[in-house]
């Protein structure tokens, strides 16, 4: 088959999705106990569950930068651009006010959904609360520092 | 059922795993793999408004992450219902439990404690900052930041971003204050 043939499925990021949700419970990483042990520095398991995938990513994308891997398509790799990256503002006030959610509710966006899954209906109220409060910051961005 | 997959996993199988997700997404679509985007597509896909930040193209944009998030909840009812009891106790470092059952968490089953966990607690005012609250600034907080710990902490960090480095720091702040000023006050 010609590469241009391929087209992405929506299929194949939903398998994605259930693998990544069966490794949040699986690991634990969807574990309120787990994320309040992470900020109280009393267990390596979080800071090797993050330290661990980033050591692969960043090891993956090193080898695809220079090896110039395209997609399954045949298209270059867009990487974000360090220059369009730069650090500011956003990212500390943002990252900040998410870390105070983050050990508050002891999930980030993507354990929220597989805890939903898991069989807590409750955790659907802190997504409708994230989902409130992505709105809110729609609603303000133009007003706030970035 | 095969132990090795109904004993929690360790992080040097999950961690990898994970970070797997980089590359692969990298070349099945040429994307940069995030979760929390997915907040911003439901939002431009229900009540929009005239916000200029939920103009856009959802579909277009977001569907193939709605469609990993749909299958993360279904991955969480496998993991946790059908390779896990749902009862099982996370095994955490004795000293997480001991400040925890000091801060009068009594039910150390499960992913959460359902002291704090449930619909009652919602009638109480650390019940709604825990819950409520706390889902608000993940949604704020990770929009602001333009990403979460999928896109700044794996994904970014991956790609060795200063942005995506300040971000990180900034989640550490907030989860440090939370778990060590704010927590001991809301369920002291």
């Amino acid at each position: 088959m010609k590469g241009e043939e391929r087209s992405e499925s929506l299929a194949v990021y939903f398998v994605l999705g259930v693998l990544l949700g069966i490794i949040f419970l699986k690991s634990e990483v969807a574990s309120w106990f787990r994320i309040q042990e992470m900020f109280r520095f009393q267990a390596i398991h979080m800071y090797g569950v993050i330290g661990s995938a980033v050591a692969v990513g960043a090891l993956s994308i090193a080898l695809m930068k220079p090896l110039g891997t395209r997609t399954m398509r045949g298209e270059s790799i867009a990487f974000p651009e360090r220059a369009a990256v730069k650090p500011r503002t956003n990212h500390i006030l943002g990252g900040t006010l998410f870390g105070l959610g983050w050990g508050l509710v002891g999930a980030c966006p993507g354990p929220l959904y597989a805890l939903l899954g898991s069989g807590l209906p409750i955790m659907l109220v802190a997504l409708l609360g994230a989902l409130g409060g992505a709105w809110v910051y729609g609603l303000l961005r133009p007003h706030l520092p970035h | 059922m095969p132990e090795v997959l109904t004993q929690p996993w360790p992080w040097y199988v999950a961690g990898p795993l994970i970070g797997l997700l980089v590359p692969f997404v990298y070349w099945y679509g040429g994307k940069k793999w995030g979760v929390s985007s997915t907040l911003q597509h439901m939002c431009a896909a229900t009540v929009p408004g005239r916000i200029e930040y939920f103009q856009y193209d959802w579909w277009k944009k977001g569907a193939w992450q709605l469609a990993m998030a749909a299958g993360t909840v279904l991955g969480g009812f496998v993991g946790g219902r059908v390779l896990s009891a749902p009862d099982d106790a996370v095994a955490i470092a004795e000293t997480t439990y001991a400040d925890l059952a000091a801060l009068g968490v009594t039910d150390f089953t499960g992913m959460v404690p359902s002291d704090v966990f449930a619909f009652e607690s919602l009638l109480t005012l650390p019940g709604i900052v825990i819950i409520l609250l706390g889902g608000f600034l993940v949604g704020f907080g990770a929009r602001y930041a333009n990403g979460c710990t999928s896109g700044h902490a794996i994904s970014g960090l991956s790609n060795l971003q200063l942005s995506s480095l300040l971000a990180v720091v900034g989640f550490f702040l907030g989860g440090l204050i939370s778990a060590h000023f704010l927590l001991p006050i809301l369920l002291g």
